[in-house]
């Protein structure tokens, strides 16, 4: 039903390609995640997708049929914005209501979809209220209710939850993936922050310069990634890599160790240092290392009693099997 | 997009060119030249006989006199009174709409408040006052004609400057101003430094815009002076040789004049418009 | 200033803020206030300012005898006209400046602000010529054309200013959410495009209720409005203070109120944005 598949899709602004020709495959019900720094690509992606921007080149089509001339509201798609973009002179209610509206729905029908979707986003209290009495999250909710009552093929984010704050993102970040999990409809993601890439996706499009670097669940991407850009993306914090004496040794041009994959000691160790700047959260403690002879800084993870500080010498040992290997491209070496 | 535009286009050109055509005929249909019978081509003659005539210079003079002193005046006292209402008072609010309330005062009413109820040599306001002060008074309008003339502009225009001014004061992050007291700048230091070039733009503004108002200063001396007592500025010298003494061709040459001379101010304007337009 | 100010210092800027602001008032209040005394203590030796004997006397007069209510009627017309007119053609234009930009946009924007520039009494006689041609001398509606004109250029800037500040996301919402072209226009950015119209309207009205070139060069008895009808007055016939206050007073009230309201509309419309 909400099948999503992008075939040599290519966008120019002007003379600048922006996305060289790209092919994607989205499965119905898949809740997938763009992800990228910033300029890749990924909001330009999705707006591709949504029929705000026209492609220059290729084809997409969405639920089996060909969208790429088709405009936005002919798609079967909803999108949530990164502003939330509610119409500031319509109540909740209006808001939520409006597409139903523009499709002609008939009324009772609209207000039963209405009611259902304030009921499942907690909204009822405040239906008759305008936006700008609400608080972000709340804002956040009527922009999901308004996408969710018209029952798209698909839903499509852009950056939803970057206005919120700390606390407020980790709540809303359950509440989409349980969304997901109640309503079992395709999900397009757009995100810069790895950490909701990882917890919500079930297949994670990893972008650069409009470029797909890789594609896999979390966990591929997480333990097998193909080139160093992916390799250094995912993971918080990131990937150490190093190149020259040490990865020849192993075989490679560049070889990488995750801060929590390195066994540690003040002693005795395969490589030593001295600790820098020593971060202590409790459960876990992140040392900067310097002075390795790897690279200027190591970041490593240790267990939160481990207890070495500024200036003290600290040893470190890689778990082997868990070393990534580069070739001289940035290629994975398997 | 379209009707704006041609509408415009038209209101521009139509009379432009016709002020143009004029300037280069002799037409004084007070004295039985009329449109129908042709009229006299004279060449450049009517712009040399108004460069060159006695009332040229003298109205050059006034002009430069009134916009100069009125813009001094009010960006001066402007500034001022800016400074003054962004600092912390009771009832900000009730003082903002005293001193906007000039600049809402049809220019007709202001200059014959002023004619008549401060200045007239008999019964005015200021007789008294002065009087009180054990001073002679003052006949304003016929001794001190251009002084009366400025003090009635600035009036109406201070309030222009002062909100503008406002405007850009209050936003000037504050986080500036409270560095650089940590950074121990006294206040004299502070307002000379920081607050003055922010105002910088704000000040470029206002003399501009004031500028292009100021030369065609019009109803406060047609309905005082008439133009007497020197202050007949070169937009009513203009408006005079139009429509008073109706030689047409040679009051189109002095219009020729005004436009380029508000075009030179406007091309500067123009700039800094443009380059706010870009952000 | 985050900090808290001390109470002595806010004494003096408060005193020195209400002398200064009732100083420059003075003017307008005294004219208000001579429009209820007598003619004779309007000039009486030494001027008095509060203790007289109000009267309602002026007004009545002034109402009566100068046929007041016609001129009232033309600046009421006069502005609302050119206004309301200058608004319905601007607002196609000012819409596809700010939705549809081309590369031109910034340099026809900038011409229409030229036009303003223009020194009226550069192009007094044709437009006078063109009047008596047209048989507009003397009419409102010639009036409503002219000032429509002059302040077209602030207009169209104004609204392009407030159209702009619609954010883009919201139309793109509307378009995701099914809504035609006409609808998009009609329920979506119509109703938020209501308070930039209405603060268009208010300063441009205000602007054309005080224009004293136009309004004197072209009228005469019939389409005079306020403006023209004040300066009449200029002459004076014997005493008559009180009687000119009251016109006075009459003819500047209802702006100078709209004005107190329209202080921020008065910044951007008369700086084209150049000073936020």
């Amino acid at each position: 039903m909400g099948k999503i598949v992008l075939n040599k899709v290519q966008k120019k602004f002007d003379d600048v390609e922006v996305i060289p020709p790209l092919d994607l495959t989205i499965e119905d019900g898949e809740f997938t995640v763009f992800v990228g720094p910033s300029g890749c690509g990924k909001s330009t992606l999705l707006r591709l997708i949504a029929g705000l921007e026209d492609v220059t080149s290729g084809s997409i089509q969405i639920d089996g049929r060909e969208s790429a001339d088709a405009p936005p509201s002919k798609r079967g798609l909803s999108m949530v914005f990164q502003s939330y973009a509610l119409y500031p002179h319509m109540s909740v209610r209006k808001n939520i209501s409006f597409p139903l509206r523009m499709a002609k729905m008939d009324s009772a029908e609209i207000e039963k979809r209405v009611d259902n979707a304030a009921k499942v986003l907690n909204l009822t209290d405040y239906i008759d209220r305008r936006p700008g009495q609400l608080s972000g999250g709340q804002r956040q909710r009527v922009a999901i209710g308004r996408a969710i009552v018209r029952e798209p093929a698909a839903f499509l984010f852009d950056e939803p939850l970057s206005n919120l704050d700390a606390a407020l993102r980790v709540g809303m970040r359950l509440e989409i993936s349980g969304l997901h999990k109640r309503l079992d409809t395709t999900m397009v993601y757009v995100t810069h922050d790895q950490v909701e890439a990882m917890t919500m996706a079930d297949k994670i499009v990893v972008l650069q310069a409009g470029v797909i670097e890789q594609v896999g669940s979390p966990l591929e991407l997480y333990h097998r990634p193909q080139n160093t850009f992916v390799a250094g993306f995912i993971g918080s914090p990131k990937m150490n890599l190093f190149s020259g004496e040490v990865a020849e040794g192993y075989g490679a041009h560049t070889i990488g160790v995750r801060p929590e994959h390195f066994a540690v000691s003040e002693s005795g160790g395969q490589w030593s240092g001295v600790v820098g700047v020593s971060e202590h959260l409790g459960s876990d403690t992140f040392f900067h290392v310097h002075e390795t002879g790897l690279s200027d800084m190591v970041t490593v993870r240790a267990s939160g009693d481990v207890a070495l500080n500024h200036g003290d010498r600290i040893s470190l040992t890689p778990r082997e099997e868990l070393i990534h290997k580069f070739d001289n491209k940035g290629l994975r070496i398997t | 997009m379209a009707p704006a535009v041609v509408l415009l286009l038209g209101w521009m050109l139509v009379p432009l060119i016709m002020t143009l055509y004029f300037s280069f005929k002799k037409y004084l249909p007070l004295r039985g030249d009329t449109m129908g019978g042709g009229l006299d081509w004279v060449g450049f003659d009517n712009y040399s006989r108004f460069f060159n005539s006695s009332a040229f210079w003298p109205s050059v003079q006034a002009t430069l006199i009134i916009v100069g002193s009125v813009l001094v005046i009010t960006l001066v006292l402007g500034v001022l009174l800016a400074l003054l209402l962004d600092q912390p008072m009771w009832g900000q609010g009730v003082v903002r709409i005293l001193v906007i309330s000039p600049f809402f005062v049809m220019p007709t009413v202001s200059a014959l408040v002023w004619k008549n109820m401060f200045m007239d040599p008999n019964n005015g306001v200021l007789k008294y006052v002065y009087q009180f002060f054990g001073a002679e008074p003052v006949q304003w309008l016929t001794e001190a004609s251009m002084e009366s003339l400025i003090m009635m502009v600035s009036w109406q225009w201070l309030p222009f400057a002062t909100l503008i001014l406002l405007t850009a004061i209050q936003s000037l992050d504050s986080e500036q101003l409270e560095a650089s007291e940590i950074d121990g700048a006294p206040a004299l230091k502070r307002f000379w430094y920081i607050i003055l070039p922010h105002l910088g733009r704000a000040i470029t503004i206002v003399i501009l815009i004031q500028t292009i108002f100021l030369l065609a200063v019009f109803a406060e001396i047609f309905v005082t002076t008439g133009g007497a007592f020197g202050t007949k500025t070169l937009t009513y010298l203009i408006f005079q040789r139009v429509l008073e003494s109706q030689n047409i061709g040679l009051g189109s040459a002095g219009g020729v004049y005004a436009i380029i001379l508000a075009n030179i101010v406007a091309i500067f304007l123009m700039r800094i418009v443009g380059k706010n337009l870009d952000k | 200033m985050a900090r808290s100010v001390t109470t002595k210092r806010k004494m003096i800027n408060t005193a020195a803020a209400w002398l200064i602001g009732l100083l420059i008032f003075f003017p307008i209040l005294w004219t208000i206030l001579t429009s209820f005394k007598t003619e004779a203590q309007a000039i009486s030796n030494p001027p008095v300012l509060f203790g007289f004997d109000w009267t309602l006397e002026n007004y009545a007069t002034v109402m009566e005898r100068s046929n007041y209510s016609r001129f009232l009627w033309n600046s009421i017309i006069i502005a609302g006209g050119s206004t309301i007119l200058g608004i319905i053609i601007a607002i196609p234009a000012a819409w596809s400046m700010a939705f549809v930009p081309s590369n031109r946009t910034k340099d026809i924007l900038l011409w229409m602000l030229s036009t303003k520039m223009l020194p009226a009494v550069g192009v007094l006689y044709p437009i006078y010529l063109l009047f008596i041609q047209l048989g507009l001398l003397d009419s409102r509606a010639g009036l409503v054309i002219v000032l429509m004109l002059i302040n077209l250029p602030i207009i169209v800037w104004m609204l392009y200013t407030y159209f702009r500040e619609i954010p883009s996301e919201i139309l793109e919402a509307s378009r995701m959410d099914g809504a035609s072209l006409k609808s998009e226009i009609l329920y979506v950015l119509a109703p938020m495009a209501v308070p930039g119209i209405a603060s268009t309207l208010l300063l441009n009205f205000i602007l054309a209720w005080n224009e004293a070139f136009w309004t004197l060069n072209l009228t005469a008895s019939k389409a005079a409005p306020l403006t023209a009808f004040i300066a009449s007055y200029s002459s004076p016939e014997g005493l008559f203070f009180a009687k000119l206050s009251a016109a006075s007073t009459m003819a500047i009230a209802p702006i100078l109120i709209l004005g107190w309201f329209s202080q921020k509309q008065l910044v951007r419309g008369l700086t084209f944005g150049a000073v936020k």
